[in-house]
């Protein structure tokens, strides 16, 4: 692989089950030591692009490469540079944290020594050396997960796949391993991750695609996707209903909560905009001030014309 | 692919095996418990009268002459019992997320199947180990040499590495564990029909027929000529080469279920 090669490239992937198009002509491209995430809800074929990368599944139709290696004709050339985590924890519950790691350590064929300085580097990077003798299964989901991750970074793999690394994790959890990914990055590792969180592609990818009934119908940085999006909304709060009253006379589109002494207005994402909303507001008289931007179900709402719920389609195991 | 860490992979997944047959202890005990009440009914409730009707004994047989006679058949059964466990075990292993990471590695495909066949082969030598001790507590004796002996260890290893192939074949066609667990039952019914538990000559003309030729029959006479020192004969050639044809076929099975890339 050569650095101007890209990491991974689709083009016109296909995918069906019967009658039933799963993927139908996805494109990307995702250049080497960047964050890619595929945005969407449940169905919209994430999870099987994911495993036609990783080689897990045959794909249908079209052109797909992951470190120059074609996925049908070279999938030991694939599998060589690759790292898969799943939505549901790959590790062997019946194993120690630390067998776990000792066995995929061995099956990436280090030495014992270096195995053996691997897995405890692992142990104590991943937070997990005080667990590391008990069997997985015992585990918290947390902890599965990130035994999960260093399973899968112990092979120093080029190009990581995560499909939904974050599902189920309370936010302390998810920051972290956030944190882990950033570092990845940091060394130059290629990574594709699913989400259904807007903020955590967001926070990780430097591109998003928005993947609706196995299309892309969006693609872009963050920024970007959020400026198709007109959601968003500002909330003041304000220390007296006198304070409230004046705001909604001059602001007269908001919403109001009495009770909470709140208004809500929805807000086009720019500062200008912000600012002349502050303009009408006496500064004395408000207590709090929050600005909520675009979620998922704001963007897919202006990019699909539906919301984010799982689509008609169940999701399809693979 | 990297076929020279086929061995050092498969030895890896071997160790993963004999953990996971540590940890899960009671499978293994009821695996092994099987064989062994076979036994103690067979010698027990049935014994005085079937002993009785062997052939060969100066006015009939008794409960020990029977427990001579059936010892090769149990011996099959306990092959055939880790070999169930060994569908079980492999059908389950299926539904575990690992695999699929297994299969995103490169390393020699076949590997985490060979752990399994190695670990039953070792799991089937512990029961086998432990049946026949059993059988001796019960005045089994044999007045075969020590090379009979061997020959007869050598054709349980066989007999146990052909059914395993075959049974992990079933634990990977299996769409659930329940399946894997009934699949082989009828390796643990065939020993009945054959030579194992009464003379193939007592059966009626058609069951007999199909008693004397199936592959099992030849395995349980060349076991029985081994541990009682009598000669093998030609059932030995038959008894070998069943057993490399059912591992052959089990091992192309197996192969072609777990390298498939699913479409689905």
């Amino acid at each position: 692989m050569t650095a101007t090669n890209p990491a991974i490239e689709v083009a016109g992937l296909t995918k069906s089950y019967g009658e039933h198009a799963v993927l139908d002509g996805v494109e990307l491209t995702v250049p080497q030591g960047t964050v890619y995430a595929l945005l969407g809800p449940n169905g919209a074929g994430k999870t099987t692009i994911v495993n036609i990368l990783s080689t897990l599944l045959a794909p249908g139709d079209g052109e797909i490469r992951v470190a120059g290696f074609d996925v049908r004709r070279e999938p030991a050339g694939v599998r060589a540079v690759i790292g898969a985590t799943g939505q549901f924890s790959a590790i062997d519950t019946l194993l120690t944290g630390r067998e776990n790691l000792r066995l995929m350590a061995d099956l990436t064929h280090l030495d014992r020594a270096a195995a053996t300085a691997a897995v405890t580097m692992m142990l104590t990077r991943f937070d997990l050396a005080d667990a590391a003798d008990r069997r997985a299964q015992t585990y918290s989901g947390g902890m599965k997960r990130r035994l999960d991750l260093a399973m899968t970074l112990i092979a120093r793999p080029q190009i990581i796949f995560l499909d939904e690394p974050t599902a189920g994790l309370d936010p302390r959890s998810r920051r972290n391993l956030w944190a882990i990914v950033r570092e990845q990055v940091a060394d130059g590792v290629t990574v594709l991750l699913t989400t259904q969180y807007l903020e955590e592609a967001d926070q990780l990818a430097d591109r998003i695609g928005v993947l609706d009934n196995g299309r892309l119908v969006a693609e872009g940085t963050a920024a970007e996707l959020k400026r198709r999006v007109p959601g968003g909304c500002v909330s003041v709060r304000f220390t007296d209903t006198a304070g409230l009253a004046a705001a909604v006379s001059v602001n007269p589109q908001a919403s109001t909560d009495t009770e909470a002494l709140t208004l809500r207005l929805p807000g086009d994402g720019s500062i200008a905009g912000l600012r002349r909303l502050l303009d009408t507001l006496d500064d004395d008289r408000v207590a709090g001030l929050t600005v909520t931007s675009a979620d998922l179900d704001d963007v897919f709402l202006a990019l699909t014309g539906h919301a984010a719920e799982a689509s008609a389609a169940e999701e399809i195991p693979a | 692919m990297s076929g020279t860490y086929t061995v050092r992979d498969s030895m890896t997944m071997l160790r993963r095996n004999l953990r996971h047959i540590r940890r899960y202890p009671s499978l293994s005990i009821m695996l092994v418990a099987q064989p062994i009440l076979f036994l103690l009914l067979f010698v027990y409730v049935f014994g005085g009268t079937l002993g009785a009707g062997l052939p060969g004994h100066e006015g009939g047989g008794n409960r020990g002459d029977y427990l001579a006679f059936i010892m090769p058949g149990i011996l099959f059964m306990t092959i055939a019992s880790i070999a169930l466990g060994t569908a079980i075990s492999t059908a389950t292993d299926m539904t575990t997320g690992i695999i699929a990471r297994f299969r995103t590695m490169n390393i020699a495909r076949l590997s985490v199947l060979t752990g399994h066949v190695l670990g039953a082969v070792i799991r089937t030598g512990c029961a086998v180990v432990i049946v026949t001790a059993f059988a001796f507590l019960l005045g089994f004796r044999s007045d075969a040499a020590p090379l009979g002996w061997l020959a007869a260890i050598g054709l349980l290893i066989l007999i146990a590495f052909a059914l395993t192939w075959l049974t992990v074949g079933m634990g990977l066609a299996a769409d659930s564990v329940e399946t894997a667990s009934n699949t082989p039952l009828f390796l643990m019914i065939l020993p009945f029909v054959s030579s194992g538990f009464v003379p193939t000559d007592a059966m009626p003309a058609g069951l007999r027929q199909f008693a004397e030729h199936q592959p099992f029959t030849p395995m349980i006479n060349t076991l029985r000529a081994l541990v009682t020192g009598a000669p093998t004969g030609s059932d030995r050639w038959l008894a070998i080469g069943w057993c490399i044809l059912i591992a052959l076929l089990g091992y192309l099975w197996s192969r072609r279920l777990f390298l498939r890339v699913p479409a689905t």
